[in-house]
């Protein structure tokens, strides 16, 4: 265990081997971490936005449902507003048609009277004025109280 | 296991002994003992040492660059994910107690971590294995497969941090700042031969610490080791003495290798902790 030259041959091994770890082992490996280490910040940042943006989209999801509901429902109540307007209408419709008939059949019937009261008149006048006659027949000129027959068949 | 022909103490020796080969000669000549690998002086190298550190040294590479080359932003696997839990961890401990900027500190201290570690981890192969395998080839070799047992290792790597601490203090603070801080404090420009003695004595202590610390627990880690395989060494037929020396020395080193795991990441993280701590005082202004 004396002192020799291998001191000298160790130092200089040992310069050799700390500038070769110093240029191929030491920088690439931190270069590495380094570069892991941002990507697993990444990653987590990513995670970080994507569960965020989830929390939104369901929050706006609920939104959109609510708003459709609420929609569909309004819908519904103007559907169930206009079903009866139009039944409403159909009736009054309905209505005034019916009574139109029945004024117009009213009318007819109201010509029928008349006209069958007028052609009874004029058959009650005439078998009157025949009776008439029948009574009258010798003791009446016809000649002479024509204007008076005719007057009476009028009034009759 | 020891053989029969040699001595306990040889036996210590001979794990204690590197595997040291001259320079300075003209043929390259390894020693055969402790002596002969004294008398080559300084211009001798343990190959062993250099030969086990750098394999450990280029399998942390090989292994984290591919880890590298694989890493992305992606799902990471089994070796990335190994790989990135140590290297945040290491960059927790800089960020933890390193305070200025620079770009080197974070590298150097996973490749302190990670190289003395995997050093430090050959202390739990079994003591005998690698040795007795280089003997097949040469019984004369001696082989120590934990580097961190050598102190030219622990020192290496020691000097070459207060080279950087030297380096850094002198840029950051100036010539003038650094030598300033030598001299000028803690008792201002009266007190200079004092100053100079405590602040020569802080700093000069910073390699030498790093250093013996590593070495003194690795190497008294592995004394421990040899003397429990003395145990089973002992072995002195099927008698009731020498099973009891087995068995002890299965449950010893167990024990004691259980507990080595605690020490050998403990060492390395110790030494990696007081390195950006010493870079840390080197980059500040005042302190």
């Amino acid at each position: 265990m004396n002192i020799n030259a291998t001191l000298l041959a160790q130092a200089i091994m040992f310069i050799l081997f700390v500038s070769f770890c110093m240029k191929f082992v030491w920088p690439p490996i931190m270069t590495a971490l380094a570069n892991r280490q941002k990507q697993i910040a990444d990653g987590l940042a990513a995670a970080d936005r994507g569960k965020h943006e989830l929390e939104l989209a369901a929050k706006k999801a609920t939104q959109e449902l609510h708003t459709a509901r609420e929609k569909a429902s309004e819908i519904i109540a103007q559907a169930d507003k206009r079903a009866s307007e139009i039944v409403d209408e159909a009736k009054g419709h309905a209505k005034v048609e019916g009574d139109r008939i029945v004024a117009g059949a009213k009318a007819e019937i109201d010509q029928e009277v008349n006209r069958a009261k007028e052609g009874l008149r004029q058959q009650v006048a005439t078998l009157a004025v025949a009776g008439a006659e029948k009574i009258l027949r010798r003791e009446i000129d016809a000649k002479a109280h024509s204007e008076m027959l005719a007057a009476i068949a009028s009034e009759l | 296991m020891a053989s029969e022909t040699i001595t306990s103490s040889e036996y210590i020796k001979h794990h204690l002994q590197n595997l040291t080969c001259n320079l300075s000669e003209a043929h390259i000549h390894c020693a055969h003992s402790a002596e002969e690998a004294k008398a080559m002086g300084f211009w001798a190298l343990n190959v062993d040492t250099l030969l086990m550190s750098f394999l450990l040294g280029s399998i942390f590479l090989y292994f984290f660059s591919r880890a590298a080359r694989a890493a992305s932003a992606g799902v990471p696997n089994g070796l990335v994910n190994f790989v990135e839990w140590v290297i945040e961890f290491i960059d927790g401990s800089v960020r933890g107690s390193f305070t200025a900027r620079n770009e080197m500190v974070a590298p150097l201290a996973l490749t302190i971590f990670m190289w003395i570690f995997l050093m430090n981890l050959m202390d739990l192969m079994p003591i005998d294995f690698v040795g007795q395998v280089v003997q097949l080839f040469n019984p004369h070799m001696f082989f120590k497969i934990v580097p961190t047992t050598d102190p030219n290792a622990t020192f290496g790597m020691s000097i070459a941090v207060f080279i950087l601490v030297l380096y850094y203090s002198v840029k950051m603070k100036g010539l003038g700042g650094f030598i300033g801080e030598l001299t000028l404090q803690p008792f201002g420009k009266f007190g200079l031969p004092a100053n100079i003695f405590l602040e020569g004595v802080n700093l000069i202590a910073k390699p030498i610490s790093l250093a013996l610390r590593l070495f003194g627990n690795m190497y008294a880690g592995e004394m421990i080791f040899i003397l429990i395989a003395l145990m089973g060494g002992a072995w002195a037929g099927a008698t009731i003495g020498s099973a009891t020396l087995f068995g002890s020395q299965i449950l010893l080193s167990l024990g004691w290798g259980i507990f080595h795991i605690l020490i050998i990441t403990l060492q390395a993280f110790i030494f990696m902790t007081l390195t950006i701590v010493y870079l840390d005082m080197a980059h500040q202004e005042h302190h």
